[in-house]
């Protein structure tokens, strides 16, 4: 029973980890610009077509027709090399193989530009109309991207491959000391949980531990007394955006050998992450972390069998259904602040 | 501008005339036939109801798809169970789409604000989500639900034989097709907004323009503003259920597509396209983008490369490809964009421009600047 | 002791915030058709004290009463239904709409109660309502703006059509939260002269104030609100010639 219900616990922590991330950046935003962003789920998938884009580029081939021998269906053999292999050799066969983890490198100055250019192009201008003018602009701004994404990759998901190394399954139960082969979960995702926990870390540490991240905390408790102070808070604000574009985006590369990307996975993800952010609390960081994690793992319960033939259904809407529990009895969420948005 | 009863009747005079003659004036645009007509009525029904929670109490609603879609399931299962006649099919969808909307508003309107969007986009995915799964005895999954040669319709039966093959809606035995299911439409649409008219210029209208523009006074003043607002959700989610039903009459079948946030963010585009809280900006919202997708998505690149063959080869070669992106399947790439210029440029929609160019010729005209000229209302 | 003709009755209401004592034994009768000020220096407690009487703030202890009515916990709606109507520090008004919507508004509040599904008339066939409005605007001195869009008069004009939304509830409490903040010396005269114009109708009023000048040529009765006490009590005169509040108050401005 202990074995079934760790399994189920694991299973959660991965699709957590990503609600997590999205959940994490949409505070972020909300808290520091007071924007409710609409198109950050299309960051997430922006950044997962950065991983599908790398990975078309550097699986160029050139195509040789090699007249001496014959394919089975007798015409010339065509002999394929990946450009990258032809340059580079080893290195080049690495690059392919690895071409998820490397596509972070193009990702995260691909992501910034973005995010500062949405930022300093449009939704600055948003920052003092109304919440309902912002979701407004926000969500057309998401279906933009969604359609461009849609009209140069096509409407299908496009699988991506993960490292050869790191397929298959690590034996958690082993390695725990518990009896082999029980609790085996795999490494993709272990992976997957890893890298959300180090960005989490690393976000909170920024905010924690630099001035930068100092001034921007001051900004989102009380934004009128800091720009008082003379601090250029917009700036700052202009490159949270940023930075927030890249966590989405990286968040995204990463979910793609889990699941092939496509141009709406940005929203499926929003409208859940966006429930994920009320369940934690508007604007508290860790609340949209702690929810995201809380989220992702009752998800992953109501999918089992027995509660599935328990409460036909639960699986589809559990999280829904939290959401409008928590926001009836608790407007400011699990770990929000008093009177943030209670209304 | 204030609302005189003079000018509210002929402000409706003139759109049910316009309506009427709809196959006549859009002839000359290319879509004067039934089956975009009937869309014309049935979006611009959605996208009214749509206005009077919206437009005029400033509630964004995100999940209004999932009343539109429990309508057209509701008059399925009465077309099915009870009779292939038209009107006890709406009757039931109104009535069920009202029990939905005051449940789900019921909930909702606890919160306001982005929480109130949110609560109603989780509502409308969970019963998409349900619907797609263990709700499919009843909405049939993703084939969706039709009807069969072998529907009880039990109403229908107490009267006449069964029918040899699946018998298309009627009203009163009128059959609905062609353009008969246009003015059968039409009828609903002109009645649809007589009403929301009267709900406009009427004390409870000017109630709940009242929330929209000042809740806290409305409620120092004495007004406990929920069944206000409940009210106004009430009757557009029973508006998106009697569009939904028309849909289900004309092409008898229902999707839990339907439900989906996409099709919720479609009248939200549409009301803001036309003027949230102006009566006709809704309707001729849903009009254009409806006849726009119609015509965006017929074109294809042989079309493009006829359009752009003046330019110089290589340059009109360029024009196709970048002018594709925007037609066909990227439609909705153009609609994006559009509603994103709309939203930072013209957030009044349509009808805001319409009166800022009105007002611009007004000043061009007399060239005397008129002084200290009242401010126009924005609320029609 | 109680008077019988004491509408409002603040008892022995303590409040306090974590360790703050924002408010500590305020007991306050205000009397049928009196105009009560409550006057004290900025931070005095003024706006707690407000916003406890009016059911937003629950006190810590002790109990606000309306006509034998306690009003913690009651609803804004509800509140003004037993006939307290209120002007907010920055006037709260209905920008979008006209003048006479914003004052046939609280008339058809009045008239049909908290909610009436009223959507079978029309505006115009509310002829009453709107007579009503439009001799309240005349009384105001806002006729001929009646037909502009609220949003747009002077901060002057948007208290007096406040006034006017409140004054057409016939209220039998009026509560001035500053009814004169913020307003140029013009705007605060013309203030002034309207609330001296209605003083004589006999409704009975608070009026929240910290400058003391506003509230002298207009209150029957004054009291002294300083770090969250009441130090002083009385008629003007007595008031003025108090060495406490003299000290605690005018002392800090000299």
């Amino acid at each position: 029973m202990f074995e079934v219900i760790f399994l189920q616990f694991l299973n959660g922590l991965d699709k957590g980890a990503a609600y997590a991330l999205i959940a994490l950046g949409l505070t972020l935003v909300f808290g520091t610009l007071g924007v409710v962003n609409f198109a950050h789920g299309a960051l997430f998938m922006l950044g997962a077509f950065c991983a599908v884009l790398f990975r078309q580029l550097i699986t160029l081939e050139t195509v040789t027709l090699d007249p001496t021998k014959l394919s089975p269906w007798g015409s010339p053999l065509e002999i394929r090399e990946p450009l990258v292999q032809a340059w580079f050799g080893d290195f080049g066969a690495v690059l392919l193989n690895y071409s998820v983890l490397f596509s972070i490198l193009l990702t995260i100055p691909v992501m910034l530009v973005v995010g500062i250019a949405l930022e300093r192009g449009i939704i600055k201008h948003f920052y003092k109309r109304p919440h309902a003018e912002q979701i407004l602009v926000t969500f057309g701004l998401a279906i933009v991207a969604q359609e461009l994404i849609k009209s140069f990759f096509g409407p299908n998901p496009i699988p991506q491959p993960m490292p050869t190394d790191l397929r298959g399954a690590a034996d958690i139960g082993a390695f725990l000391g518990m009896q082999a082969n029980v609790i085996t979960y795999p490494i993709w995702r272990l992976i997957y949980f890893l890298f959300a926990a180090v960005i989490i870390g690393g976000v909170f540490a920024f905010l924690q531990f630099t001035t930068f991240g100092m001034v921007v905390r001051a900004g989102m408790a009380d934004r009128e007394t800091v720009g008082l102070l003379g601090i250029n808070i917009d700036k700052r604000f202009t490159i949270m955006f940023g930075l927030a574009a890249v966590v989405a985006g990286m968040a995204g590369v990463m979910y793609t050998p889990l699941l092939p990307p496509n141009y709406h996975i940005g929203m499926d993800f929003l409208v859940l992450s966006f429930v994920v952010v009320v369940v934690g609390g508007m604007g508290s960081l860790p609340g949209a972390v702690a929810a995201g994690f809380l989220l992702g793992i009752l998800q992953s319960f109501a999918s089992m069998t027995q509660v599935k033939d328990l409460i036909p259904g639960i699986d589809q809407i559990i999280i829904y259904l939290v959401a409008v529990v928590i926001l009836l009895v608790r407007p400011r969420g699990l770990l929000g602040r008093r009177g943030v948005m209670e209304a | 501008m204030l609302t005189m009863p003079r000018n509210d009747l002929l402000l409706f005079l003139g759109f049910a005339i316009a309506v009427l003659t709809m196959p006549i004036w859009m002839a000359p645009f290319g879509a004067a036939y039934p089956d975009l007509l009937q869309r014309f009525m049935i979006y611009g029904l959605f996208a009214l109801g749509f206005n009077i929670l919206f437009g005029l109490t400033g509630y964004l609603s995100f999940g209004h798809a999932a009343f539109f879609g429990v309508g057209s399931y509701a008059a399925v299962w009465s077309m099915k169970l009870l009779t292939i006649d038209a009107l006890p099919a709406m009757i039931f969808a109104l009535i069920i789409s009202g029990i939905f909307a005051l449940a789900i508003g019921y909930v909702s309107l606890r919160r306001s604000g982005i929480y109130f969007s949110i609560l109603t986009l989780a509502f409308a995915q969970m019963s998409y989500n349900l619907a797609y799964s263990v709700l499919t005895p009843i909405t049939n999954g993703e084939t969706g639900l039709q009807l069969n040669i072998n529907d009880p319709r039990y109403l229908d039966r107490m009267f006449s034989a069964a029918t040899p093959s699946v018998p298309s809606p009627t009203m009163l035995g009128l059959p609905l097709t062609g353009f008969t299911g246009f003015y059968f439409c039409a009828g609903f649409l002109i009645i649809a907004f007589f009403i929301a008219q009267r709900i406009t210029g009427s004390p409870f209208g000017m109630m709940l323009k009242g929330i929209k523009s000042n809740q806290t006074r409305m409620n120092y003043t004495g007004f406990n503003t929920r069944p206000y607002t409940l009210a106004a959700f009430v009757i557009s989610g029973m508006y998106a259920g009697l569009a939904g039903s028309l849909l289900a009459i004309t092409d008898p079948l229902a999707g839990a597509e339907r439900m989906q946030w996409t099709a919720s963010g479609e009248v939200v585009l549409m009301t803001i396209l036309g003027g949230a809280g102006t009566l006709v900006g809704p309707v001729i919202g849903a009009w254009l983008i409806k006849y726009f997708e119609n015509i965006f998505s017929a074109i294809n690149e042989n079309m493009l490369a006829r359009f752009w063959d003046f330019l110089p080869d290589g340059l009109d070669h360029a024009a196709v490809v970048v002018s594709a992106k925007f037609v066909g399947e990227g439609w909705f790439l153009t609609l994006g964009l559009v509603f994103v210029l709309i939203v930072v440029f013209l957030p009044g929609g349509i009808m805001e421009g319409v009166r800022r160019i009105a007002s611009w010729i007004d000043r061009n005209r007399k060239s005397t600047p008129k002084s200290a000229s009242p401010k126009t209302q924005p609320a029609e | 002791m109680t008077n019988s003709n004491v509408v409002l009755h603040v008892a022995d209401v303590h409040k306090r915030f974590g360790g703050l004592h924002a408010l500590a034994d305020i007991d306050l009768q205000v009397e049928e058709g009196q105009t009560h000020a409550i006057i004290g220096p900025n931070g005095a407690g003024k706006s707690t004290l407000l916003n406890v009487i009016i059911g937003k703030l629950a006190p810590t202890s002790g109990a606000v009463v309306f006509d034998g009515t306690v009003l913690t916990g009651k609803k804004p709606y509800q509140i003004n239904q037993l006939g307290i109507a209120r002007v907010f520090q920055t006037p709260e008004i209905f920008a979008d709409l006209s003048v006479l919507q914003n004052v046939m508004i609280p008339a058809l509040a009045k008239r049909d109660g908290a909610f009436k599904l009223n959507m079978l008339r029309t505006l115009e066939s509310e002829t009453e309502i709107r007579a009503e409005a439009e001799h309240m605007l005349e009384d105001v001195g806002m006729i001929s703006r009646r037909e502009m869009a609220a949003g747009s008069l002077s901060r002057g004009d948007k208290r007096r059509m406040e006034l006017a939304m409140c004054l057409i509830q016939r209220p039998r409490l009026l509560l001035l939260d500053e009814p004169t903040a913020g307003m140029s010396r013009h705007d605060t005269n013309t203030t002034i002269e309207l609330l001296k114009k209605i003083k004589s109708r006999g409704m009975t009023k608070v009026i929240i104030e910290h400058d003391m000048h506003v509230v002298f040529s207009l209150a029957d009765k004054i009291s002294v609100l300083a770090q969250g006490r009441i130090i002083a009590d009385g008629t003007p005169d007595q008031v003025r010639g108090n060495p406490k509040v003299q000290e605690a108050y005018l002392g800090g401005a000299h």
